[in-house]
């Protein structure tokens, strides 16, 4: 066993940051500039799954391997909202979890950020024109930045956070 | 036998493939309603539209696939729920989508529909009434804690221990089923790849296997090998991340660190080669969008290389570890006759001794070419589950070097443009990670007329009900990881 656990250590497998997305620093710039100054130096993250396939969720795990190493910027995850800087929300938003999205947002005390994650957070993707489907994550609670993509690369994600960091 | 009397006592449907399609009467819908509920047959799933209820059967033994359709112009169909408990929630479903009405279904209350696809207030749930003495009950969801898709559990407990779990699901459905219903096939399929994302690949396999029987499309052999690579490196990424999940449910972090490098590694490859992490919109009716090249098969010879070096001394720490061991032997027992009774698939039902796997006994190209084994234990507990995905990452590895030692050569994709526009019906069944994935579906002009999905989850989830019973409340994750059942692909 203290091989296994060493193995890691020998090797470093994180990678460097990844370089800055000129459209999310863009975005990001506009954001408040007194909440960048009380959140900027980390931030923890509450994820709510708003009816998505699943697939932003594996891309959103991948965050925590030591490929990515979320936690050396600061970033980390929460188990509930009231802990939460950011709602980091994935899916098209179905009409039957709009209000637990809701009542995730308004328990997410301020100042407070929402990551919209993925093409069907962005804009309903291939599930807009359906009944059961509200529409993308801005249709239900203001969002700051939206990370597109089917889902978006590890490397895509972190671009996302790190620009709301200013870093 | 029960499959050649049903398929006496029916109108044959023409241009229904490759099972048969059997038009029926009510008496003969209710024998084989019978039927399942005796265990002489298997439900493989059940589903409606308009003016017709469909169900599809399984014998088990020397395997053979019947379908059965009843018309109901009324909406008003028999019931298999009645005495069958694995149709129940599927046919409050086609109450809740189709507005068919099935007659003797014990539960009256709405599954997918939560009230809330109108403008009225949606009434509340009536959970399941519960008697007794210092008992308390603990609702989770459908927010979890981590980082994971939304569902309903409501606890009833005594002290630390379930007496017992019921769950509300539907919190994802996207109306998926309509979406489908008059989409071009191209439009239909990016959909249907994304029912579950983490099984994508099977999926898509599963959508196109369905078009090509329905349009009698031929798929070319290097097409019918490299589905079978992406579905095998599907599998291998799954289960690593579910091996590392379920030890970190038990605080072993240390397992999902090395799982998830493992994991990457996977989706890496499948990058390099395919063009997608997870490999989503890679298989097309007709073959696969994307060739392997030369580089991508040394590519991936590498990684099963790799992952056998890596993955053993993992293996060997999950085995050596007696506090592990303790969370996870003895921990959510599904009885054998459950895993029977339910058809289920997959981890859920080897794990229990149902010895049902699609790629063998409902064999499909590649894997009708190929050797492998299915594991299959009847100690049924989480440990059981973590053994099972542990030797299935084992197949899975020398499956991909048969496929990649034996590669054919010649095209990746064939046209299709003749086909496309011809009406049929077409069916498939794919082993998906979870276990099996059916499609059925009805074409014409190009375009999806009725196309019903069934996740394997559908029989898995209400065992997870019974599995839990008599456990603490902490070792809910834990059951919960080891089944890993899919909210998305179950609730459309």
């Amino acid at each position: 066993m203290l091989r296994t656990l060493l193995q890691g250590l020998r090797t470093p497998l994180t990678e460097p940051k990844p370089p800055a997305d000129p459209e999310l620093a863009a975005l990001a710039a506009t954001l408040d500039q007194a909440a960048r100054r009380k959140l900027g130096h980390s931030l923890a993250i509450r994820q709510v799954d708003a009816g998505s396939c699943n697939g932003c969720e594996l891309e959103i795990h991948a965050l925590n391997n030591a490929f990515y190493d979320l936690e050396r910027y600061g970033l980390h995850f929460v188990a509930s909202p009231r802990h939460a800087d950011v709602l980091m929300v994935t899916g098209p938003v179905t009409k039957n979890m709009r209000e637990a999205l809701e009542r995730t947002w308004r328990a997410t005390p301020d100042p407070k950020w929402v990551v919209a994650v993925g093409d069907c957070a962005a804009d309903g993707h291939v599930f807009a024109d359906s009944y059961a489907v509200v529409g993308g994550v801005a249709a239900v609670v203001p969002v700051d930045i939206v990370i597109r993509g089917c889902p978006p690369t590890p490397v895509q994600l972190l671009q996302g956070l790190l620009s709301l960091l200013g870093k | 036998m029960a499959i050649d009397e049903i398929l006496a006592n029916g109108r044959r449907v023409t241009g229904h493939r490759p099972w048969p399609c059997v038009v029926v009467y009510p008496g003969m819908w209710q024998a084989a309603a019978d039927l399942l509920a005796a265990g002489e047959l298997t439900l493989l799933s059940v589903w409606g539209e308009t003016g017709s209820a469909h169900m599809a059967v399984l014998q088990s033994h020397d395997p053979r696939v019947v379908v059965l359709s009843l018309e109901c112009p009324n909406g008003r169909y028999p019931a298999i729920g009645r005495d069958h408990a694995p149709a129940i929630r599927l046919e409050r479903t086609m109450r809740d989508l189709f507005g068919l009405d099935p007659i003797g279904l014990p539960d009256p209350r709405p599954w997918l529909d939560h009230g809330r696809w109108g403008d009225a207030p949606p009434p509340p749930y009536e959970f399941l009434p519960v008697e007794g003495d210092s008992l308390h009950q603990i609702p989770v969801g459908p927010v979890h804690a981590g980082i994971i898709e939304p569902g309903h559990f409501r606890f009833t407990a005594d002290g630390e221990t379930v007496v017992r779990l019921e769950q509300r699901l539907g919190y994802v459905h996207k109306g998926i089923d309509a979406l489908l219903a008059g989409a071009p096939i191209p439009r239909a399929l990016r959909i249907a790849g994304r029912t579950s994302g983490d099984s994508t690949v099977a999926y898509a396999f599963a959508f196109c296997r369905a078009v090509e029987a329905a349009l009698g499309i031929a798929v070319p052999p290097r097409a019918q090998a490299l589905r079978g690579v992406m579905a095998e490196l599907e599998r291998i990424a799954n289960h690593l991340g579910d091996f590392g999940a379920i030890c970190n449910d038990a605080a072993f972090s240390l397992m999902l660190a090395h799982c998830a490098v493992l994991r990457e590694r996977v989706l890496r490859c499948a990058a390099a080669c395919f063009g997608h992490r997870l490999m989503m919109d890679r298989i097309v009716p007709g073959g696969v969008a994307a060739d392997l090249d030369a580089d991508g098969v040394a590519r991936i010879r590498a990684l099963i290389d790799e992952l056998r070096a890596r993955f053993q001394p993992l293996v060997e720490l999950y085995d050596g570890m007696a506090s592990l061991q303790d969370r996870t032997v003895g921990t959510g027992f599904l009885r054998p006759d459950l895993a029977r009774g339910f058809g289920a698939g997959g981890h859920v039902g080897r794990a229990s001794g149902r010895d049902f796997d699609t790629r063998r006994d409902l064999a499909y190209p590649p894997y009708d070419r190929l050797k492998f084994a299915v594991p299959v234990r009847t100690d049924g507990d989480v440990n059981a589950r973590v053994w099972i995905r542990i030797r299935e990452i084992e197949q899975s590895l020398l499956l991909l070097e048969q496929l990649l030692d034996e590669l054919p050569g010649g095209e990746a994709r064939a046209s299709v443009e003749d086909a496309s526009m011809a009406p049929g019906e077409g069916m498939a069944l794919v082993e998906a990670f979870r276990g099996d994935v059916l499609v059925w579906l009805r074409v014409a002009g190009g375009r999806v007329e009725r196309c019903h999905l069934r996740d394997a989850s559908w029989f898995q989830w209400p065992l997870l009900e019974a599995v839990i019973e008599g456990n603490i409340v902490a070792d809910f994750p834990l059951c919960n990881k080891s089944f890993n059942c899919s909210y998305s692909g179950h609730d459309l």
